[in-house]
């Protein structure tokens, strides 16, 4: 295994433009790295090798030509979420309804990656259209936990986690409706943003719940998180729930406030977040990491976001609800797998649908369907919307009256194995306790790794913000890991 | 809750999905759970609340009605599953 694996995408960074490797030496390191890992891990549903050493050997053009004024990701790897489409490159979202589909066009996101120099190295597999918590709704098999094989690196992004976990790639793209980045960043040790929703394009995304979806990176420092953010975020005419807000420079932030502490920011820690459903050694950890924030000069606030309790319930019926709408274009007309069972149009697309789509996609697509439908739409969909109000409510008298930042567990466990929840589908909702009222609100959030249970499987500190400061949330992240180091490199051997 | 296997076969035809009698049974009770789960949002007071209709408060993003090409047909037509002289092909309706 190169060691080049094991290095940040700052330090790539460096390497590239002092000349000690080339970007054709990183493309291939990296592409070794999956041969010899994705057999087990099941991260990358697709690897292009051939276009990535192309944009590699491109990168060290454009390096040899430009120097230090080379675009921030020139001859980067970097690893893209199957959710999010790339042009010419099979987009499939973990499901047989796309298979084979190749999409005309690039998600802004990604395009925004290419045009800074990134080499795109492959696909990340997920769970079906971004439907799940560990990864196992995959039509193309489970990604595997590199911190315990027999477990779940979390999901929906569980390939991305997996492949940024294990040294595949130094940065990754995922997309978080309900913590699918956040979840899986903490199950796996690494560092995963949600941005502030609107402050990423959704353009290219392919949508599940178009209100809360957010597309987001992975990291293994903050600073390589706050370097994808730097490039990804900002308006696009072709989204209009994108912020026009200036995009802030993230890593000169950073840098200004590495190693000066966090003095005077108040932490809220909201009691509703440590209830008994939380694992008493993520709830000890978390406290620990919180404790730690005060020794840089955090101000701890007890907080009570009442309306925690009706969050998992309201976004089971807004997500499904969005979900059935978004997910009603297959049908097999005009992009994507067609079944010869019909004999009629409506038997076209019934079985084009039956046939393509997994469990649990036709289960919230059922869900979303019937809570939409007359005669239960008020007491369902729009009560739900009411309640959102309420949380978001919540959110904003915290921030405005009592604390900067909040602090909570990102998940409440470890990671699980394999398995252990696909029986139970309101098991695995539970999953995501933690994070769904962020989307809800629309506001940024991030995960920290803080440290290990008795098995040694990582746990996360969630973070969040205001809207639209992500700024304060990297800043807060940065302080906290250069105070409380974690091994993010433990899996890359 | 328990939801009729006929409720769930309505909603399944709305959806455009068509469910074996196996999957059928299997959404009757999951999706019951699920339901009664979701039911606890009836505990929570909303009188006079507004529903969300943007998690910002956002309102209409306009463009000028300045056209601007799209798609060629041949990037559209390589990817259809049929795709004949005037358009996507589907079995006859009329």
């Amino acid at each position: 295994m190169s060691s080049l694996v094991k290095l940040s995408a700052s330090q790539m960074r460096a390497g590239l433009l002092s000349g000690e490797f080339t970007a054709k030496d990183l493309t291939s390191a990296h592409l070794d790295r999956i041969d010899a890992t994705n057999t087990e891990l099941n991260s990358f549903l697709l690897v292009t090798r051939e276009s990535a050493l192309e944009s590699a050997e491109n990168a060290d053009k454009t390096i040899k030509q430009l120097g230090n004024k080379s675009p921030l990701f020139t001859g980067i790897p970097v690893a893209i979420k199957d959710m999010l489409v790339t042009k010419g490159i099979e987009t499939k979202c973990a499901s047989k309804i796309l298979e084979g589909f190749i999409p005309p066009y690039d998600c802004t996101a990604v395009y925004r990656l290419k045009e800074h120099g990134a080499v795109i190295l492959g696909k990340t597999n997920m769970d079906e259209f971004a439907m799940g918590s560990s990864n196992e709704n995959s039509a193309y098999g489970p990604v595997r936990n590199p911190w315990d094989k027999s477990r779940v690196p979390g999901g929906s992004s569980g390939g991305s986690a997996a492949c940024v976990c294990s040294g595949q790639a130094p940065i990754a793209l995922g997309t978080d409706t309900g913590g699918s980045i956040r979840q899986p960043a903490s199950l796996t040790g690494t560092i995963g943003l949600k941005p502030t929703y609107g402050r990423v394009s959704r353009y290219g995304a392919v949508a599940y719940a178009s209100s809360l979806d957010q597309i987001g990176p992975f990291g293994r420092t903050v600073e390589d998180v706050a370097m994808a953010l730097q490039v990804i975020a900002g308006k696009d005419s072709r989204d209009s729930t994108s912020i026009g807000a200036p995009v802030p420079n993230y890593l000169e932030e950073l840098a200004c406030a590495k190693g000066k502490g966090l003095s005077g920011l108040r932490v809220g820690v909201p009691k509703e977040y440590f209830s008994q459903g939380i694992d008493p050694e993520v709830s000890k950890s978390v406290h620990a990491s919180i404790k730690a924030l005060e020794g840089l000069g955090c101000q701890l606030v007890d907080i009570s976001l009442p309306t925690t309790d009706y969050a998992l319930a309201t976004y089971y019926i807004i997500g499904p609800a969005e979900a059935s709408s978004n997910l009603s274009r297959y049908d097999g007309i005009r992009y994507g797998k067609r079944s010869k069972n019909h004999k009629s149009l409506a038997e076209l697309y019934a079985s084009t649908r039956s046939e393509g789509f997994g469990q649990e996609v036709k289960r919230r697509i059922l869900i979303g369907t019937y809570v939409l439908s007359q005669g239960y739409y008020d007491a369902y969909y729009r009560k739900a919307q009411q309640v959102r109000t309420l949380i978001i409510e919540d959110f904003k008298k915290a921030f405005s009256e009592q604390c900067d930042i909040i602090a909570t567990p990102v998940s409440p466990t470890t990671a699980f194995a394999l398995g252990e929840k696909t029986s139970n589908p309101l098991q695995m909702y539970m999953a995501d306790i933690c994070t769904i009222p962020v989307n809800l609100a629309g506001l940024p959030g991030i995960s920290v790794p803080c440290g290990l249970d008795s098995k040694g499987l990582p746990i996360g500190l969630q973070l969040v913000g205001p809207a639209l400061e992500e700024t304060r949330l990297l800043v807060t992240a940065q302080a906290f890991m250069d105070q409380c180091p974690f091994d993010v490199t433990a899996n890359i051997v | 809750m328990s939801l009729s296997i006929e409720t769930v076969r309505y909603v399944a035809k709305l959806s455009a999905l068509a469910i074996t009698d196996e999957e059928a049974q299997r959404m009757c009770k999951d999706l019951g759970e699920t339901l009664d789960y979701v039911a606890k949002l009836a505990e929570i007071s909303t009188e006079g609340v507004r529903p969300t209709s943007h998690v910002h408060g956002a309102t209409n993003d306009f463009r000028e009605d300045i056209l601007k090409p799209s798609f060629k047909t041949e990037e559209v037509s390589s990817i259809a599953p049929d795709f004949g002289p005037s358009g996507f092909r589907v079995p006859r309706i009329i």
